[in-house]
């Protein structure tokens, strides 16, 4: 069986493997499957409206799940993006909303600022891993909370007076698009998507094609033979979470720029940062998986507000679904052994 | 004759890569069988396939006369066949028994009784003569008593046959002797034994029978009492081999290495290298010969730049470059073939072909501006590839996926071929096939003849006496003699590496 093939296989099988248990769970519960998925269906690309609410749901996934993945392409396990992408969401809206600019420069200086402060929240774990040893798990998980408290904080006391949200940021920081309102019966859709795309093109150039990336991916893969090739290994490791980071900020601004327009107090994570393992694991840790991951997440999710509407079944059955497949990828062992217990069988 | 082991017309693929083709051997009750092959020529292969590692696409496998479906490991062990890989798979943080019951724990009312598979363990560590210490840690214990524990772990689990896959290659000579009598015992003890190696010696010595592959394919199984090492190797080869390489007189030239008494510390703080004095010219090959542990990595891990020195100085060509960083140090014209291939030498995941450009990756032509340049990248791998015969289903290959020997052959390849001032060569052949080892040694002697200087670290004395222009000999961090390989003997090598005749350093001609 071709690498290619497999790589491809496994998320395709485990997405239709997720949606069979799926229907499953409907008809044990008492629900029509059939009516439940065309709802679905109808929530996420029915008509332009949802189209453009499933491509804006898509836009962030597409950020937290190149974070994730590029961190795990160079050995590393970022669970921190959650955080990473609410200081950046923050740091996007306080540039967006404090400055007076021409859009050419004042939309690009809110993106910098959210990607230098998800960058600097990465740049922390980094160092102590590659300092200290201490395990990027731990400390990534731990400034999940730090920065969810912290913007919280600077949110209702420093940039607002005991508000519960920020102003909204200028015009000319906005990524809102008048283009995609008029053309998707005013969804939330804004411009992120393209920067998203961009995003993802980056990240696959940077990996694949720059030495940069070659020491990365290298440093990832095995630490003494890079030290013996003569690459910095600490810093490599640094970098690599400051990337990712920055990835992760990102993916706030196109919330804070983008769907909402301002930041707002969170009682609790996004949730966006965890899915982002999601898409990236569903992905294959590939830009282009990431891509189509985070159209699939977004439709989902999307479409999963339809569902009660339309065909009474309840929209916690999608989060269901999700876990599925994710569960599904997770034992890609056992799909890979069923395919080639199938192929087995053709001869 | 009766045959507990039959594998009968094996063939097996790697994606249309054909690695076995139609191969046949027949193991007997009681005997040591030779499974002998170039590097790549299929054997780790065709063990994996008899170990339920991989699935054959066409043969029988027959154990004690019946046909057997050996889908995984599992049903091998339950088939009484063991395999002591050729490259260990411990845990390294667990003890000996933890290790040896890993998947198959006694139990007492719900826990693992450690007591009782430590007592079983010593049993079957004394029946046989391994003398392992059931309660140290693997971590702790030398490469040699790690791999009594993948022997034990095998026995553990009632293994009747037993294959060992290069065991000797990670050996030290004091250590091959031991396992050879190792060996003995279990023959005695009525288990069956397949040893791969490429020593032809080791073969004469324990071997019943041989079977030789060449290029995935059977040549045939011969007695050992009817053939001799070279009758062996053209077998193997398919053409004649030399094993004493030819060339001419060094012409030494002006030092390239100066070492000066350099000090310096092992990875855990002790003092492994202590005023050590060496020098190398350019034009000749300095052997570098001692017992394991005697501060050979520490010294070369100095001068590559990998381990801080404490004091003294490393002159290359009169520039200094004590404590450089290896990349510095590389730049300077010093390639470096490291003793652990898997650990330093390659990326195993990175395709072989990346592999090439490890340490230029950055320069030109193999990139520009930070962008990498995989046409050049790729059209180096392939001359490298067919240059030095690296035996590869394509330079797209995973490095892990390569034998072990091939993956030797390509790092050789690519620090030889940078053409360096000075070349050191760690353990070069470990693990390679005798034309592979005379083509290696031919490519060093190649190096010295173009007026660069090769320092050669060995715990082969022969390899040491056939290929070096001098020989130094380490002890305990110094070296305490230089002496002509011409003039001098194995018996007077093993006293100076014993550290029983120290020169003075004032005779020494450093
Ligand atoms: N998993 C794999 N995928 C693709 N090719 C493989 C794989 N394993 C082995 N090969 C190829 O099959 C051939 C035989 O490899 P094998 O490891 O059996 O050689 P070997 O005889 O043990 O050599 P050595 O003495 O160097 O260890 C090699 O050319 C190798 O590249
Ligand atoms: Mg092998």
């Amino acid at each position: 069986m071709s690498k290619r093939f497999s790589n491809l296989a496994v998320p395709v099988v485990s997405v239709l493997l997720g949606l069979i248990a799926g229907a499953i769970i409907m008809l044990i519960s008492g629900y029509d499957p059939i009516s439940g998925y065309a709802a679905l269906w109808n929530g996420a690309f029915g008509d332009s409206f949802y189209v453009g609410e499933t491509l804006r749901q898509m836009t962030p996934y597409i950020f937290a799940g190149l974070a994730v993945a590029f961190a795990f392409r160079t050995g590393l396990f970022n669970i921190g993006v959650e955080g990473q992408l609410l200081v950046g969401w923050l740091a996007a809206v306080w540039v967006g909303v404090a400055f007076d600019l021409p859009k050419i420069i004042h939309l690009p200086l809110s993106l910098l600022a959210a990607a230098a402060a998800g960058a600097l929240w990465g740049l922390i774990p980094g160092i102590l891993k590659a300092r200290l040893h201490v395990h990027e798990v731990i400390v990534t998980i731990m400034m999940n909370y730090v920065a969810l408290h912290l913007t919280n904080h600077l949110i209702r006391n420093v940039i607002s007076d005991q508000s519960d949200s920020t102003e909204a940021v200028k015009e000319t920081a906005s990524l809102k698009s008048s283009f995609f309102e008029s053309l998707t019966d005013f969804s939330s859709l804004h411009n992120g998507i393209y920067l998203g795309l961009i995003a993802a093109v980056i990240m696959w150039f940077m990996l694949e094609k720059t030495t940069l990336g070659y020491e990365l991916r290298s440093v990832g893969y095995s630490q003494h033979a890079s030290q013996y090739a003569g690459m910095n290994v600490s810093r490599n490791i640094v970098l690599s979470m400051v990337i990712s980071g920055a990835f992760a900020g990102l993916g706030g601004a196109m919330e804070g720029l983008g769907t909402f327009g301002n930041a707002f107090l969170h009682s609790g994570f996004s949730g966006v940062g965890f899915d982002g393992i999601a898409v990236a694991l569903l992905g294959g840790n590939a830009a282009i998986g990431v891509v189509l991951a985070s159209l699939l997440f977004g439709a989902l999710k999307v479409g999963a507000l339809n569902m009660p509407i339309e065909s009474g079944v309840p929209n916690e059955l999608v989060e269901i679904v999700i876990a599925l497949i994710i569960f599904f990828v997770a034992s890609s062992y056992m799909i890979k052994w069923l395919l080639s217990r199938f192929k087995k069988e053709e001869k | 004759m009766e045959y507990v082991i039959e594998m009968l017309g094996i063939r097996k693929e790697f994606n249309g890569f054909v690695a076995n083709d139609d191969i046949t051997l027949q193991l007997r009750k009681g005997e040591i069988h030779a499974l002998l092959g170039e590097n790549g020529a299929g054997k780790s292969t065709l063990m994996n396939v008899l170990f339920g590692l991989y699935q054959p696409e066409k043969g029988e496998i027959k154990v004690h006369g019946k046909k057997a479906d050996i889908s995984n490991p599992n049903v091998a062990n339950e088939l009484g066949i063991g395999m002591v890989h050729q490259h260990f798979m411990l845990v390294d943080t667990f003890t000996v028994t933890e290790n040896i019951i890993l998947g198959k724990e006694p139990k007492a009312g719900g826990k693992i009784d450690i007591k009782k598979a430590e007592q079983k363990v010593r049993e079957i560590s004394e029946q046989y003569g391994l003398a392992v210490d059931p309660t140290a840690k693997v971590a702790d214990i030398s490469v040699g008593m790690q791999q009594r524990v993948e022997i034990l772990k095998t026995l553990y689990r009632g293994a009747e046959i037993l294959i060992f896959d290069e065991p000797t290659a990670v050996l030290t000579p004091q250590e091959i002797k031991e396992l050879i009598q190792i060996m003995k015992t279990l023959i005695k003890e009525g288990k069956s034994i397949i040893l791969i190696t490429h020593k032809l010696k080791e073969i004469m010595e324990v071997c019943d029978r041989v079977t030789v592959i060449r290029k995935g394919k059977g040549i045939g199984t011969v007695n050992v009492s009817e053939t001799d090492p070279n009758h062996l190797a053209s077998l193997m080869v398919g053409r004649e081999v030399t094993f004493k390489t030819e060339k001419t007189e060094a012409q030494p030239k002006e030092n390239v290495l100066e070492i000066n008494s350099l000090f310096v510390k092992d990875a855990r703080g002790i003092q492994a290298v202590r005023g050590l004095n060496l020098t190398v010219h350019a034009g000749e090959i300095v052997g570098i010969c001692g017992v394991d542990g005697n501060g050979q990595s520490e010294l070369i891990e100095a001068i590559t730049g990998l381990q801080k020195a404490e004091s003294g100085s490393i002159l290359l060509s009169g520039k200094d470059i004590t404590n450089l960083k290896p990349r510095k140090v590389t730049e300077q014209g010093v390639a470096h073939i490291p003793q652990d291939r898997h650990k330093h030498g390659l990326v195993l995941d990175f395709p072989i072909g990346e592999n090439m450009v490890l340490q230029t990756y950055y320069q030109q032509p193999y990139s520009k501006a930070g962008v990498l340049n995989y046409k050049e990248i790729y059209k180096k791998a392939g001359r490298l590839i067919k240059e030095y015969d690296v035996r590869t289903p394509s330079e797209y290959t995973p490095a892990r996926a390569l034998s072990g020997g091939n993956q030797q052959k390509a790092i050789i390849g690519r620090e030889v071929d940078r053409d360096p001032e000075l070349l050191i060569a760690a353990q070069p052949t470990r693990g390679l096939d005798v034309g592979a080892i005379e083509f290696i040694h031919k490519r060093l002697i190649e190096q010295r003849d173009k007026e660069k200087a090769v320092l050669l670290i060995s715990f082969e004395l022969d390899e040491i006496l056939n290929i070096s222009d001098r020989i130094a000999v380490i002890y305990e961090g110094e070296i305490v003699a230089i002496v002509d390989p011409k003039e001098t003997t194995e018996q007077e090598l093993g006293l100076l590496m014993a550290g029983s005749k120290r020169k003075e350093a004032g005779e020494m001609n450093v």
